[in-house]
């Protein structure tokens, strides 16, 4: 203890060295374009960015905006109802397919096939199985069941089921699949010991192998928020944001001002306040989750 | 002399020798990237005609970029492209304030000179579509072509079916709306897309209202007229026609167009690139369908439309073969044979559209006549464009009433003007 201990940015140098190019882009690329976003959300720049300070008048018209606020209620709606969906529905998959069936690889397969195929795709498939006259109530119409009418696409009030049922179908097979993995990292003694004690294997499930699977539960709703805030591709193949704005997304909305409308500080504003969202909900999340480990 | 020893000489020499006998005379033949929305089968038709007049008149190559979707989704691509430094060397905008900021900033080739020569100034009928090209008394772009939207597209066997008297106007399509639904016919059809309700809305605004009022409201952003009289009634009309809209569930406009043209549907507000499509079907006017401008209304035609634009590069071969296409483009031969596969009007008043079927003389007449007025894109930014589609799209989509979507119309409206 009597030596110097040498400064800590110089152990392991070679490794410092090759986290260097991934320290520059996060901080260039994340942090650096994001602050310039928000600066330049307060001015009135159109197809060119220009410094000319406008206050808050981009945030003004943003939540003045009619589009915008059904935006991020669309959003709501289909953030936590995917969320509660996604993860009741992956634990379910993935505890089923852990009960040793046979077949298993190939259920696995399908129920993870979907997730090959990108938003685009999904949209496009959805956009068929859901049309009116060729889809599922084309199908029911024909098989004799004249008055059935199930046209979500259409139908304001449905169309964010529609969006939430190819979403689901796209994104639960993950979900699955890391629940199982983690699923099957569960130690074998733990249900000896339930099966000794006679408890029922819905209540080991529940109170003793969800608190195991904490950090693949983690995981998970990490996978699924991202994948709700960044939102678009979906809405822009199955829904184009309509009927009227029945199904329109921030996201949609930040890019069509940003380039479809030419007005750069309306896409900037809209765009600082899904960051802005996004740090309310993961700085809270990451103070209890890391903070808690130091203090323990 | 490379004639003489040809054998002796290896290959690999010859090839040289050749490249450089040839190089010279091809130095200024160019690969030109030309990027356009003509995605539809009269447009793609049309396209055809310039590609393969450029590609016999000049050395240099036509490579088509054409993107799939709407003006909506090729706007951004070709403007993030022009922004971001990998320009393409021509590239299709509609007149008006889309690309002046582009302008502004020096990223369009100035083609003042070839405009000069070319004597434009003389040949551009009407002059507001050169007016619409120019900054600061510099010409940046081609006008190639006249689009109206202000026009309804009529089915006569979808009338035939439902045993009324096909509509002349925009009432007796109203009057007999309900006789066509009771044949199974959609009395009007739109792609469910902001743009083709805005057109729809401004089509009303204009063969409704008449001139003073789309003036009043598109280009003056006159309060009065935006609260006024005659505007609710627009609105009532839009009522209206969304009552007649109620079953549509296409996307894309040249679905509704070819709705009308099976006679699943008996009309279909949209510009007169319409007409291409009847046409790629074999229709006749007046026959088969018909065209009522302005809604059989005020006949009042806009003459926006397409223009190339050419973004500055540095390569001089591509430079040149920019001007040598916006030659082309401006020449009559170009402008008969794609304005007539178009079904689009010629952007000068010399050339004689022999070929061109009834609609299009309908639209010439008006032209002559001096019916125009000035395009929606000409008179307000993309920006209030944008916010009015999307208006009109949750307007079409909701049952919002006719006094609360004109007070939500001026106030968009009055925040540019």
């Amino acid at each position: 203890m009597s030596t110097r201990r040498p400064s800590s940015l110089l152990r392991n140098p070679m490794a410092k060295l090759a986290a260097v190019p991934m320290v520059v882009t996060a901080t260039v690329v994340f942090i650096g374009c994001s602050l310039w976003t928000v600066v330049y959300s307060f001015t009135d720049s159109k197809l060119l960015p220009r410094a000319n300070f406008d206050g808050f008048a981009q945030y003004d018209r943003l939540w003045s905006s009619s589009r915008w606020i059904a935006s991020v209620e669309n959003l709501a709606i289909y953030g936590i109802l995917t969320l509660l969906l996604s993860l009741t529905l992956g634990f379910v998959f993935a505890a089923l397919l852990d009960q040793k069936i046979r077949g298993e690889n190939v259920f696995r397969s399908i129920i993870l096939y979907p997730y090959a195929l990108s938003f685009i795709v999904t949209g496009l498939v959805w956009q068929w199985i859901l049309n009116p006259d060729l889809g599922i109530q084309g199908m029911v119409r024909a098989a004799g069941w004249e008055s059935f009418a199930f046209d979500p696409l259409n139908s304001p009030g449905l169309v964010m089921v529609a969006l939430l049922m190819a979403g689901l179908w796209q994104g639960t097979g993950l979900v699955t699949v890391i629940m199982l993995a983690g699923l099957r990292g569960v130690d074998e003694d733990i249900w000896k010991a339930s099966r000794v004690d006679g408890i029922p294997a819905w209540k080991t499930y529940l109170l003793v192998v969800v608190p195991i699977l904490r950090p693949v539960f983690v995981t998970s709703v990490v996978l699924i928020g991202a994948g709700i805030v960044k939102l678009y591709d979906l809405v822009v193949a199955l829904t184009g944001g309509g009927p009227g704005n029945a199904s329109e997304v921030p996201a949609k909305y930040v890019y069509d001002y940003m380039f479809a409308n030419q007005n750069l500080g309306q896409g900037f504003a809209a765009s600082t306040m899904m960051l802005l969202a996004v740090l309310v909900i993961v700085i809270p999340w990451a103070v209890l989750e890391f903070g808690g480990k130091r203090r323990g | 002399m490379i004639h003489a020893d040809t054998r002796k000489v290896p290959l690999r020499r010859l090839l040289a020798a050749s490249a450089m006998a040839v190089l010279p005379a091809t130095a200024m033949a160019a690969e030109l990237e030309i990027t356009h929305w003509w995605t539809s089968g009269g447009e793609a038709a049309a396209v055809r005609e310039l590609a393969s007049a450029f590609e016999a008149g000049t050395d240099h190559t036509w490579v088509d970029g054409a993107i799939a979707g709407s003006g909506g989704t090729a706007r951004p691509i070709i403007i993030s492209r022009i922004l971001g430094g990998d320009p393409m060397a021509a590239t299709q905008l509609n007149h008006g304030q889309q690309a002046q900021e582009l302008v502004e900033a020096g990223m369009m080739l100035d083609l003042t000179e070839l405009a000069e020569e070319g004597n434009w100034a003389e040949l551009v009928q009407p002059k507001s579509l050169l007016d619409a090209c120019t900054f600061e008394g510099r010409v940046y772009c081609v006008p190639l072509n006249i689009h109206s939207p202000q026009w309804m597209w009529t089915s006569i066997k979808a009338f035939e079916k439902a045993g009324v008297e096909p509509a002349q106007n925009w009432e007796e399509l109203k009057a007999a709306a309900p006789a066509l639904r009771e044949a199974g016919v959609q009395p009007l059809i739109e792609g469910l897309q902001a743009w083709q309700f805005a057109t729809l809305f401004q089509t009303l605004v204009s063969g409704l209202g008449g001139e003073e009022v789309y003036y009043g409201v598109y280009r003056d952003g006159d309060e009065a007229v935006l609260r006024g009289e005659e505007m609710a009634m627009v609105f009532e009309e839009a009522v209206a026609a969304r009552e007649m809209l109620e079953g549509t569930n296409v996307q894309d406009w040249n679905l509704a167009t070819a709705a009308v043209i099976n006679g699943e549907a008996a009309a279909n507000v949209m510009g007169d690139w319409a007409q291409g499509e009847f046409q790629v079907a074999g229709q006749v006017a007046g026959q088969d369908y018909d065209c009522l401008m302005g809604l059989g209304g005020e006949p009042l035609i806009s003459t926006g439309g397409d223009a190339f634009y050419f973004p500055a590069n540095d390569d001089e071969a591509i430079t040149e073969g920019q001007k040598d296409l916006a030659r082309l483009l401006i020449s009559p031969e170009a402008q008969i044979a794609f304005n007539t596969k178009k079904g689009s009007l010629p952007v000068r008043g010399d050339v004689d559209l022999a070929e061109a079927g009834a609609c299009m003389q309908k639209g010439l007449e008006a032209l002559k006549a001096g019916k125009v007025i000035d395009s929606v894109d000409m008179l307000i930014s993309p920006d209030v464009a944008g916010q009015v589609g999307d208006l009109l799209a949750e307007f079409f989509a909701s049952d919002m009433s006719a006094e609360e979507a004109q007070e939500r119309f001026a106030e968009v409206i009055l925040s540019d003007k």
